[in-house]
């Protein structure tokens, strides 16, 4: 059964009314940008027929340095029977750091919040195994902030035995 | 044997280190360190197209117990080199090591947090083979050069102090 | 710091380790097992051993130079790694490529294809114990790189694909070298079909082990291959066509029960499909603006400026052999636009127009500066949906780059696929899967 883009919309913004902040298209892309607790709600409501956005596409994060609320965390979502991509977007604060982990109903943002947390410290409630993935342990900073520098040298650290 | 110091010795020294070096040279057993790119050109040298077996150095032993060439080839991350010292460190004498592509030469196009800038920070290297990837032929003038390298090694190979 | 498997093995169990320098594991990944005999009760892979900083390195370096770090992701298709970068970039401008720079994409992107698949089946059966089938495999791949070198110059990391098109124009004698390569390409999927495909041992190794049903699949992100081997029908070229995929004809090929051989099965008809596709992209390619001219004619482009001080000069100018196909006759056909291409060498050298726009394509500060903004482009890959996430804030910098890496979702789910299986069982399918080291860990 197919479904138009813009009902969609019109229904989340039905369902969520206060908790999207907006709903803008840039270069074609859907952006909607919403309040971070409704975010497990969202997701819940839209993987449920007849929306079926079954697929997690990608998990990421921006750092906005200088900004009061400096995180942005990004989240693709895909139907694959309507075949429909949609952008969710959420601002965190620097000392509040957390926001609700998509593991329970995904099973790929296991991964993905692994490299978020690596990359930029963001810590995900309710995450199994949160530890870092690209970098070795022992590791110090978080490398894709706009304050780490690109050819920072680390101290030594001992032999793994 | 005696004029083993100054190098030069008699004729039975220098004829059993020239056969010494053409028997290591002719039967070099590698172990291909494979982490990124340069994998590719390293899969394609070794395979029928440009043949590495014709110079003696067609077995890839698995294991750097039974190798005495190590071939490092692409990026080594400050994650990797700890793993790329200890393979070394379990290769028994006499081995070579050869820094294949500009990232294992230098660290390539990568000047950042987590690329080691060439592996020679971390294990002494024979033979450098610049090129991003090389091509093959610069793979086999760069294994020839180690060849005669290997053919002028062979002196005082016993007294020869562990490069560590 | 313990891992999870060492927490939570039990007493009677071995823990061993496949270590991150093993052949099977493809360079850069240590995959850590808790056996009981040789059943395998628990499994952790660690990855990150080829982490390069990718995305830290975008934010430093103009969108131009981010391109040759596009080829070094996945390394063994680097063609369709430009094409979708570029792509992004011009989805952000809003500019497209000419017609003839389409189906030259289109024909690259393909031949990656190939390259990229039977990489992937060489290094799986390879490791199963046929070495025949990677010595035939790698021989079907020279042939291929051998027109990529002689269109782009470079075996494999090409950097060939450009805002507004492409770099240059093939050569004179492409369509024999293509010919060539199609049929060798051809001849080696014949024999390998004949090797593998009902071989009993491979069969036994490969057929209902790690078995995936496809909600699973979709839970994981999987796409590419490795989705179309459960049975599910999404491929990006006809979900939503790029280039000028619409007007082609070709075949999803699909599995039934997605195990490895049906990872297997897909791959190697997926390249009969490819080839198709470029056979049907020689015959309605459109002409070249221009004919195939001699390079060795004409003044030297020292003598060239003097003379144009004046008023510009009647002759050709003598241009280095590494520019052919990139002369101002090809232009409109390989390149579009004035504004975010590098002008014709001819111009340059003649005219202060060109002088002033070459200049300004390559000087910090100008060059690319898409609006600000973001934008999610993707393409088709090797190994699944391959897609870039751009925030642009005016500068000739990106401001943050994010590449959506098919690898990282389908390889996840290897520590749970795996589990009730025996230890030679994660050989086959961790080869099936197509791990590349340089878009797992970007």
């Amino acid at each position: 059964m197919a479904i138009s883009k813009e009902k969609i919309l019109e229904d989340l913004k039905e369902k969520l009314s206060d908790n999207i902040l907006d709903m803008t298209v840039q270069f074609g892309d859907d952006i909607i940008r919403i309040k971070k607790e409704a975010l497990l709600d969202l997701v819940n409501f839209l993987k449920n027929d007849p929306y079926e956005f079954t697929m997690l596409l990608d998990l990421t994060c921006v750092d906005y340095m200088g900004e009061e609320e400096r995180y942005e965390m990004v989240y693709h979502f895909f139907s694959l029977s309507h075949n429909l991509r949609l952008r969710f977007k959420t601002r965190l604060k620097e000392n509040d750091f957390k926001i609700d982990s998509l593991t329970s109903i995904f099973r790929n943002a296991n991964w993905l919040e692994r490299e978020a947390y690596d990359m930029f410290g963001v810590h995900f409630s309710g995450h199994p195994y949160l530890r870092r993935l690209f970098m070795y342990d022992g590791f110090k900073g978080h490398p894709l902030r706009k304050d780490y520098p690109l050819r920072k040298q680390q101290p030594k650290i001992p032999l793994r035995k | 044997m005696k004029n083993k110091k100054d190098g030069k010795g008699g004729f039975i020294t220098t004829t059993l280190n020239s056969m010494l070096g053409w028997g290591r040279k002719f039967s070099l057993f590698q172990y291909p360190f494979i982490t990124a790119c340069c994998g590719m050109e390293y899969m394609s040298v070794a395979c029928a197209h440009y043949d590495l077996d014709r110079f003696g150095m067609g077995w890839t032993r698995f294991t750097p117990r039974q190798a005495d060439m190590l071939l490092v080839v692409g990026t080594i991350t400050h994650k990797e080199a700890p793993v790329l010292r200890t393979v070394y460190d379990q290769m028994t004498e006499p081995k070579w090591v050869v820094a294949f592509g500009a990232c294992a030469v230098s660290g390539g196009i990568y000047d950042n947090y987590a690329v080691v800038q060439g592996i020679d920070r971390i294990i002494p290297v024979d033979v450098y083979i610049p090129g991003c990837p090389p091509r093959p032929e610069t793979i086999i003038n760069a294994l020839i050069k180690l060849q005669e390298k290997i053919q002028k090694e062979g002196h005082e190979w016993r007294f020869q102090k562990k490069r560590s | 710091m313990k891992y999870r498997i060492q927490e939570e093995a039990r007493e009677d169990t071995m823990l061993i380790n496949m270590g991150p320098s093993h052949p099977a594991m493809h360079g850069t990944t240590r995959v850590m097992l808790e056996l009981d005999g040789e059943k395998i009760i628990n499994c952790e892979l660690e990855m990150g051993y080829l982490h390069r900083g990718f995305e830290k390195i975008c934010e430093n370096k103009t969108y131009f130079n981010m391109l040759i770090y596009t080829d070094r992701m996945n390394y063994v298709s680097p063609l369709i790694n430009n094409t979708g970068y570029v792509m992004t970039l011009e989805k952000m401008l809003g500019i497209e490529a000419p017609e003839r720079a389409q189906y030259i994409r289109v024909i690259l992107n393909e031949f990656s294809r190939v390259c990229d698949h039977l990489t992937a089946l060489a290094a799986m059966c390879m490791e199963c114990g046929a070495f025949t089938v990677f010595l035939y495999m790698m021989k079907a791949r020279e042939y291929i790189w051998d027109l990529m070198e002689q269109t782009t110059g470079a075996r494999m990391t090409t950097s060939f694909i450009r805002v507004g098109g492409v770099r240059s124009d093939f050569p004179s004698d492409w369509k024999k070298t293509t010919r060539i390569a199609i049929e060798e390409t051809r001849k080696v999927l014949k024999d390998c079909h004949t090797l593998m495909s009902k071989n009993k041992i491979f069969l036994n190794r490969t057929r209902d082990v790690a078995v995936v049903s496809p909600e699973m699949a979709i839970n994981y992100g999987w796409t590419g291959p490795c989705l179309r081997s459960t049975g599910v029908n999404y491929d990006v070229r006809k979900a939503s066509p790029y280039l000028v995929y619409d007007q082609l004809e070709f075949e999803i090929p699909l599995g039934e029960r997605g195990d490895n051989f049906d990872r297997y099965m897909v791959r190697m008809q997926e390249m009969e499909q490819s080839l198709r596709m470029v056979e049907q992209c020689v015959t309605k390619i459109p002409k070249s603006s221009a004919t195939f001219h001699e390079m060795k004619k004409g003044m030297e482009p020292a003598e060239a400026i003097k003379a144009s001080r004046t008023k510009k000069p009647e002759e050709k100018i003598k241009l280095s052999p590494n520019l052919e196909g990139a002369e101002k006759e090809r232009y409109p056909g390989i390149l579009a636009g004035k504004k975010y291409v590098v002008p014709p060498k001819d111009d340059t050298y003649t005219n202060i127009e060109g002088l002033i726009n070459h200049f300004k394509f390559f000087m910090r500060g100008h060059g690319i500066r898409p609006p600000k903004g973001e934008v999610y482009f993707a393409v088709e890959g090797g190994s699944g949906e391959l897609g870039y996430y751009i925030i642009s804030d005016g500068t000739d910098k990106p401001y943050r780059l994010h590449l959506r890496a098919p690898c990282l979702h389908i390889v996840s789910a290897l520590e749970e696929i795996v589990r009730g299986h025996f230890v030679a069982d994660i050989i086959p399918t961790f080869g099936s899967m197509n791990m590349i080291g340089g878009e797992l860990d970007r």
